[in-house]
């Protein structure tokens, strides 16, 4: 089947448009080369970009969102979607440092506290969207506001500071194991896992099918609830991790940790090809979405162009991504037609 | 009577009596915890708190009611605030600005709805995307700066009451609004076509309801009434900010389903939109007034928010179960006083 899909018949398409077919079609090695370009691009009129601080810097950074992603990125290939998962960020992150701060648990403990404290979080969207039937858009909207409004409830206006925190807890941030930075390896490591639970488990196909057609997963006997279910505890279990390294890296976390974030993370998943109407996509897409959005933040502090411009061009890039994404299905859609009528 | 408010009158029995009974227990319970609750200074005040949310419930509510929903209002809100604040400090006339702000806002809806209609894209994603950029814009607009000693016009017109009457004058134009579109959508051909589109899109377009046009106009006019809410926003705050409006969506979305709004569309009434609007203005008022923090509050109103989708989805299952329990009679959804009402006691 992949077989003629890959051969298009040259008569009816332009080499242009087959080009573009191909770049759909490997949307990881297209959205690599953009950032190798852009790399190159940066780097002759910025060469501190490729410092190893510079790069250890955006890597860092990009990693927990890329961890957040791969969540976003699941829920999304269901057709749902998450917009509470910077509350969950800033919750856990100040739910952490505050643990941590008042010596009620150790380092270690704390940290499994607060990637627990995520998975909870998550479930609950995922009781209030897979048992109560809520939109998931609604739903997540509410619970955006409620953990937030805890967030805000538990820090009183105070905030965590870097001195308050175990001596040396900030440092892993820093950290590098053969010269790659640990969160660049957590989030690696992470990437892989879901990558292969989704191509190679049932119930990574699962995922798949409720996210293209719900109706006829039901009737293949997929438990469309319980997927649904799952993907957002994982996505909550997810930024969980992101919200723990949030508070390592910052240090100095306050109640408004991570607002915005969302808009990052969606931007990062759309960028990085999954698609929005549910059923396609992968998490190696969205963590490369995520490092791209973090090299055109870097890149723009690099080239001394207003930060302020950095919230607009997010938006830009989630709505350009999403309108190539309907033109190219719009299009693969006719030429199969076209194909079929041959 | 026409069909229309006859539709109206009928869906007036359920949800919106429900959302009166706790609207008025909700006024009973704040004249007891406050003497000042019920004076008519407070009145105002408790109006005045949300109104821009509430200008911005009444076409968000159409919006719905046609099967999409638009995000970005609260980045308008900001972009609007940013681009009065900017022209008036480089020397524009105050109404000039005003007029201008409004067709930013028209075209800022233009283009969600462009995106929407004309190229396809759901509206979740497309006005994420424009929240984001719009947001964005004011940002840039603006940057961290802060604008004010606007005209003494202007502000009155933020703070100040009709004379002798403790009516705000934004109060004034949210009742004009919304009269005007609740007999756009209860009594006229337009608001058929909403619901039609809402209840089966594809289905009215097959019988010659121009959906793409309709919806068109439906994102223009919400992006025209944010702006709207933007400038209230400026003269009542006096001051202007990049940073203004940030978490409205929420509260609004909130309205609007609290209303009785189906989030699946095809249904919902304007007069249960602004029921809603009462009862929250009332809801935060009184928390206010027995003081507690605004942390509850926002806590409150996601909670709201979920509930208010719940409770009709949970008693519509309900409902099913015991029409089956009644011998398998099949009552369709949505059907009003059908022979297994469970709502009557």
């Amino acid at each position: 089947m992949s077989e003629a899909v890959a051969t298009a018949p040259a008569s009816t398409t332009g080499p242009l448009s087959r080009l573009l077919g191909a770049a759909a079609r490997q949307r990881e090695l297209s959205l690599l080369l953009v950032l190798l370009l852009m790399g190159v691009l940066v780097a002759v009129r910025a060469p501190q970009v490729l410092s190893a601080t510079n790069l250890t810097d955006v890597s860092v950074l990009a990693a927990i969102i890329a961890i957040a992603a791969v969540g976003e990125a699941m829920v999304v290939i269901t057709r749902n979607v998450d917009l509470s998962v910077e509350a969950v960020i800033g919750l856990v992150a100040f739910a952490v440092a505050s643990v941590l701060s008042n010596h009620i648990l150790p380092a270690p403990a704390a940290m499994a506290f607060g990637i627990g404290l995520g998975l909870v979080l998550g479930m609950i969207n995922g009781v209030v969207v897979a048992v109560f039937r809520v939109p998931s858009i609604v739903a997540t909207l509410g619970t955006l506001s409620v953990y937030r409004g805890i967030d805000f409830l538990l820090a009183g206006g105070k905030q965590v500071t870097l001195t308050g925190l175990p001596a040396g807890y900030t440092n892993a941030a820093r950290a590098t194991v053969i010269g790659i930075p640990v969160f660049v390896l957590i989030a690696l490591a992470i990437v892989a896992v879901s990558a292969v639970v989704l191509r190679q488990t049932r119930f990574g196909r699962s995922v798949y099918a409720v996210g293209s057609n719900p109706e006829a997963a039901e009737i293949l006997g997929i438990r469309t609830g319980l997927v649904t279910f799952v993907v957002f505890s994982v996505c909550g279990l997810l930024s969980g991790i992101a919200g723990v390294l949030w508070g390592i890296l910052f240090g100095t976390i306050n109640a408004t940790a991570a607002t915005g974030v969302t808009l990052q993370v969606i931007a990062a998943v759309v960028v990085g090809g999954v698609n929005i109407f549910g059923g396609s996509g992968s998490v190696v897409g969205a963590a490369l979405g995520a490092l791209f959005l973090g090299f055109i933040s870097n890149a723009l502090i690099l080239l001394r162009l207003s930060q302020f411009w950095l919230q607009a061009l997010y938006g830009v890039v989630i709505l350009i991504a999403v309108a190539l994404d309907a033109f190219l299905l719009r299009r693969f859609q006719r030429s199969a037609t076209a194909r079929r009528r041959r | 009577m026409n069909a229309g408010a006859r539709r109206c009158l009928a869906s007036l029995g359920r949800w919106e009596v429900l959302l009166l009974v706790v609207l008025i227990a909700l006024i009973l319970y704040g004249s007891t915890v406050s003497p000042v609750f019920l004076s008519s200074r407070n009145f105002a005040n408790l109006i005045s708190a949300i109104i821009e949310v509430a200008i911005m419930s009444l076409p968000m509510a159409l919006i719905i009611i046609a099967g999409e929903i638009d995000l970005s209002v609260e980045s308008m809100v900001g972009l609007s605030t940013s681009i009065l604040g900017y022209l008036y400090a480089a020397g524009v006339p105050m109404e000039l600005a005003i007029v201008v702000v409004l067709i930013v806002g028209a075209l800022g809806g233009l283009l969600n709805g462009i995106l929407v209609t004309r190229m396809g894209l759901p509206s979740l994603v497309v006005t994420l995307g424009t929240l984001a950029l719009y947001r964005g814009l004011a940002l840039v607009v603006l940057e961290s700066r802060g604008i004010s000693s606007f005209p003494t016009w202007f502000t009155t017109f933020g703070f100040g009451s009709v004379p002798g009457l403790p009516i705000p004058w934004p109060f004034v134009l949210y009742l004009g609004l919304a009269a005007i579109l609740a007999v756009v959508l209860h009594g006229t051909w337009i608001g058929r076509e909403i619901y039609a589109i809402g209840k089966n899109q594809a289905a009215s377009r097959f019988s010659g309801v121009r959906v793409a046009r309709i919806k068109l106009w439906l994102f223009v006019l919400s992006g025209t009434v944010a702006a709207l809410a933007g400038v209230i926003l400026t003269a009542r705050m006096a001051s202007a900010r990049a940073d203004v409006g940030i978490g409205l969506t929420l509260v609004v979305v909130t309205i609007v389903l609290l209303g009785g709004v189906d989030i699946f569309g095809g249904r919902g009434t304007i007069p249960g939109v602004v029921l809603a609007f009462f009862t929250l203005a009332v809801l935060g008022n009184a928390l206010r007034l027995t003081n507690v923090s605004s942390d509850i509050q926002s806590i409150v109103v996601g909670l709201l928010l979920i509930v208010s989708v719940v409770i009709p989805t949970l008693a519509r299952r309900v409902k099913e179960a015991y029409d089956r329990a009644q011998g398998g009679r099949r009552v369709p959804t949505g059907s009003v006083g059908g022979p297994g009402e469970v709502a009557s006691p």
